[in-house]
């Protein structure tokens, strides 16, 4: 018994182009004639564009990408200008934050000057693109959740690369621009707090990180396996509930207990993917300003058994060496 | 109290899949049928073991309670309860429960005429434990390579096993199942917010459309793919990151033994440029 799953679309109807519901503010115009792609319709909206630039997006794109170029140039400079090499090792390659001796001082260029100025370009960014969330949604008269979710993100991105260092005396703190290296600062920053396993936050964030992954696995499964009842029109289903949000509240209901409804599944997952930054946020800045060794701390406080040690303690060379602790 | 107020018209007989009418009941909100009892049965069974494996362990405290597999020297051979045989029997309890549980997810699609897309997604979920738990074990030899049972205990095999290829992070299936996981989380952000924004709207105005939806994304990205389009790429999302989270355990000691940074070296190495 094959039955039609609904994985893609097989007949794709076409019609004009729809041009987008009028904004009440903003002193532009939507750009281009849209288009369609057949390809793109086999899995969603055929539809391509148009798109709204306005002063918020044109600001964003043009930091965004000053910040990519400037770290693509000094990628450059590090492999002597060779193009080709540039690709060899681009994985490998870094613009890295300032040495520690220069605190919360602005730095020399080459010594993380650009780091500085590249930070300074992608933060711009980051935040034009948040007001660009809020200005969109409010001029079609709606509500403002994506930049709060947005905002949610940016704290994770903030504590990451400007409260935490400025609490730890340096910019040194910062993340590095570069694939690997900054997969290796993530490393090096666990180990050197004694394991971030241990920082609750941390479990936290990862916990809300796999449940919202969970969720929506479990989300999109019964809103697809409910669409030939029309459960993809959300909306409709929300305000007018249909046998479509019926049945999937009771597949729920009759295989765990307990169901959402057709709104408030979305408060689920808003809130699922919002903690997961804003706890991992809050578990980043208590490391190494707060709490010096989750492990230690989870020991203190019951949580993790003490290891017996059977190796003599061993000096950490950072301190030796004269290094922010 | 335990029916929703349109719930009667749906609780119907049929659609089973063993067991005819036999098992066809409910219980206050839970559907049974044949993998209800099942699933009971293993679920009741293996969190009995875990309490008993608990009792024969040094703690009752619950973030150290700890349930072993075996010692690397028993092989694949079953092993002496205190001694891993309990890890044993729970991990086929826990199979068990987790594959009645998704039949029993078939059963109640077939009994709502729903598509067969959760318990599908729910294997992808099964696949990955099973490839933890019993494939990588069986690949490398004995069943001491299964991670404990225990809320810091697996935490500190998943730390052990990562630092045992010197940095995980550097394993190319890793990079990919992390970057799933995060693109489902933004992706499941974005999703919750447009829905919410459009039926709580700014105040004084009406509840938004899917027109609404679509321009907002149009406006914003330039594409909106679609009150349908956003679940079909959701799934596929949340599923990427488990199959990858399988690939990369299963390639780590199986596949590669030495670092994961080491793995890297074939680029350098590449004829273009050496």
């Amino acid at each position: 018994m094959i039955e039609y799953q609904n994985i893609f679309t097989q007949v794709q109807a076409r019609a004009h182009p729809h041009d987008g519901v009028p904004f009440s503010h903003g002193t532009w115009v939507r750009s281009e004639e849209p288009f369609f792609s057949y390809w793109i319709g086999k899995l969603g909206n055929a539809q391509i564009g148009p798109f709204y630039l306005g002063f918020l997006g044109l600001a964003s794109i043009v930091c965004g990408a000053l910040a990519f170029f400037l770290i693509g140039m000094n990628y450059l400079a590090s492999v002597n200008w060779n193009p080709i090499m540039l690709v060899r090792n681009l994985f490998w390659l870094s613009l890295d934050p300032p040495a520690p001796k220069y605190g919360l001082s602005w730095p020399p260029l080459n010594d993380g000057g650009w780091y500085m100025i590249v930070s300074t370009f992608l933060l711009l960014s980051v935040l034009l693109w948040w007001g660009r969330t809020y200005v969109r949604a409010r001029a079609l008269g709606m509500g403002t959740h994506v930049a709060w979710a947005f905002a949610s993100a940016i704290w994770l991105f903030l504590v990451l690369g400007l409260f935490r260092p400025i609490l730890m005396g340096s910019w040194s703190e910062g993340v590095p621009y570069g694939i690997f290296s900054h997969l290796d600062w993530t490393a090096a920053f666990s180990i050197r707090y004694g394991n971030l396993f241990y920082n609750p936050f941390h479990a936290l964030s990862i916990v809300f990180l796999y449940g919202s992954t969970l969720l929506f696995a479990m989300h999109a499964a019964t809103i697809l396996a409910v669409t030939r009842y029309g459960g993809d029109r959300e909306l409709e289903q929300i305000t007018d509930r249909g046998t479509a949000t019926e049945r999937a509240a009771l597949f729920w209901r009759w295989t765990m207990g307990f169901n959402a409804t057709m709104e408030s599944i979305h408060r689920w997952a808003w809130w699922f993917a919002v903690l997961t930054t804003l706890t991992g946020g809050i578990g980043i800045l208590l490391t190494g300003t707060a709490v010096d060794n989750w492990y230690l701390w989870a020991v203190k406080h019951g949580v993790a058994p003490a290891y017996v040690t059977d190796w003599s303690p061993v000096a950490d060379p950072a301190l030796a060496a004269g290094g922010v602790r | 109290m335990t029916m929703l107020s349109f719930e009667k018209k749906y609780r119907v007989r049929g659609g089973t899949l063993v067991g005819g009418d036999l098992f066809d009941f409910w219980v206050g909100p839970f559907y049974v049928g044949f993998f209800g009892v099942t699933t009971a049965f293993f679920s009741i069974l293996g969190t009995a073991l875990i309490f008993y494996g608990a009792s024969m362990g040094p703690t009752w405290n619950p973030w150290q309670i700890n349930i072993a597999p075996p010692d690397l020297s028993w092989g694949l051979s079953a092993a002496p309860l205190a001694e891993g045989g309990l890890w044993q029997a729970i991990t086929i309890c826990a199979i068990g429960a987790f594959g009645s549980w998704a039949l029993r997810e078939v059963e109640i699609c077939r009994k709502l005429g729903m598509g067969y897309h959760v318990p599908f997604a729910f294997s992808v979920a099964i696949g990955a434990y099973v490839t933890l738990v019993v494939i990588r074990p069986v690949l490398m030899g004995a069943w001491g390579h299964g991670f404990p049972y225990g809320i810091f205990s697996h935490l500190d095999w998943v730390s052990n096993v990562g630092y045992q290829y010197l940095h995980f992070h550097y394993n190319p299936a890793h990079m990919l199942a992390v970057t799933f996981f995060f693109t489902t989380t933004m992706a499941l952000a974005l999703h919750g917010s447009l829905i919410l924004s459009s039926v709580n709207p700014k105040k004084g105005e009406t509840v938004k459309t899917p027109e609404h939806e679509d321009t907002y994304f149009r406006d914003l990205i330039g594409y909106s793919v679609g009150t349908l389009g956003i679940h079909r790429v959701g799934l596929f999302l949340a599923l990427s990151a488990g199959f990858w989270s399988a690939v990369c355990i299963v390639i780590s000691g199986p596949f590669w033994t030495r670092s994961w940074t080491e793995w890297w070296s074939w680029w350098l190495d590449l004829p273009i440029w050496s």
